[in-house]
């Protein structure tokens, strides 16, 4: 009964171990859908209004940088999140 | 090759992790109940403000009118900074702001610097310790800004920005307050700290994967374009490393200009 008892907690450990690799890979993968499309969007958006208005790219690039820099920061999240989960 | 086979890499193969920000104390003591532990991160840390001293101090007894040497690299820096980022953003309230800019910057971009270069190889900005500290600078600087330039004022423009039909006070208070006071420090840290993790560890995954493949004869010919990409990604994180400094400094900036001016 013992060595049955022990054997399922190994089980369950192991699954827990596999879990958790698993979750670690989802919360990336998710976290980085959002803020993928985000800049995609962004850049595109930024090279459009490039090319309309050569002289405002100046401007454009560092409102650009702005975007790019809180839509990223979503991402980030979920990778330091992989670490700490 | 006999050397590649005395550096062969354990099987199978091992992904480096978060230990290797934990590079082993060099001295450790206990005082007050705190363990401090002196690793080369926090030389390289030292090493990265003494650098930065060393260049300004150098730059600025120069004297001459035309810049030579050091001072073009200084100057060109001060003046990016003055033209780019303080007077673009905050205005001409921006220029007492520079010399802070300036060398947070300076500061920020050899420590991400020292990620790739050969022989250190530790990004000073990949543990949360110093872009933590930064942030909450930051944090502080804007603040007292913001109450220098607005007084009372300040909270009541930022937590209530006028022109909003009163009820929506009751979704856009508790918004403004968690996004300016709570959040503005989180994702500055955790976007400088995370950038730099990431390409540290991507950057040692490449490398250690290379001496991997090599040390098998069946997957030398695979080690070739891992290597060629690992090349690459040194480029790629040089690109990151200044990028990242920059969007700090910017956005320091855009936090100051906005705790400066009252929204209308």
């Amino acid at each position: 009964m013992g060595e049955l008892l022990s054997q399922v907690g190994a089980f369950v450990a192991q699954v827990e171990g596999d879990v958790g690799v698993i979750g670690r890979g989802l919360v990336f993968g998710l976290g980085a859908i959002g803020p993928g499309i985000g800049i995609g969007y962004l850049v595109g958006k930024a090279v459009e209004a490039m090319a309309r208005q050569p002289e405002a790219a100046g401007m454009v690039r560092t409102t650009m940088f702005l975007g790019i820099a809180f839509t990223e920061a979503l991402a980030l999240f979920g990778f330091v999140l992989t670490f700490i989960i | 090759m006999s050397f590649l086979a005395q550096a062969r890499p354990p099987e199978p193969f091992e992904a480096p992790g978060l230990e290797l920000f934990r590079p082993p104390c060099l001295t450790e003591w206990d005082l007050f109940g705190v363990h401090f532990c002196l690793d080369r991160g926090v030389l390289y840390m030292f090493l990265a403000a003494a650098i930065v001293i060393v260049l300004f101090v150098v730059a600025a007894r120069g004297g001459s009118l035309v810049p030579r040497g050091v001072r073009n690299l200084v100057e060109s820096i001060v003046d990016f900074i003055r033209e780019e980022i303080a007077i673009q953003v905050i205005g001409q309230e921006g220029r007492p702001w520079v010399p802070f800019l300036t060398s947070m910057f300076a500061f920020i971009l050899v420590g991400n610097l020292f990620g790739i270069i050969p022989g250190i190889q530790f990004p000073v900005n990949g543990r949360i310790a110093i872009p933590a500290f930064l942030a909450l600078l930051v944090w502080a600087l804007f603040n007292v800004a913001g109450i220098r330039a607005q007084g009372a004022a300040y909270l009541k423009n930022t937590l209530f920005p006028p022109g909003v039909p009163k009820p929506i006070y009751i979704l856009l208070t508790p918004i403004e307050l968690i996004s300016t006071f709570l959040v503005r420090p989180l994702t500055l840290s955790v976007r400088l700290l995370a950038n730099m993790m990431a390409g540290h560890l991507i950057l040692a995954i490449f490398f250690l994967g290379t001496a991997y493949l090599l040390a098998k004869p069946s997957t030398i010919p695979f080690a070739v374009p891992a290597f060629a990409l690992s090349v690459a990604l040194v480029g790629f994180e040089m690109l990151v490393a200044v990028l990242q400094a920059y969007i700090f400094t910017i956005l320091t900036a855009v936090y100051i200009a906005g705790a400066v001016h009252p929204e209308h």
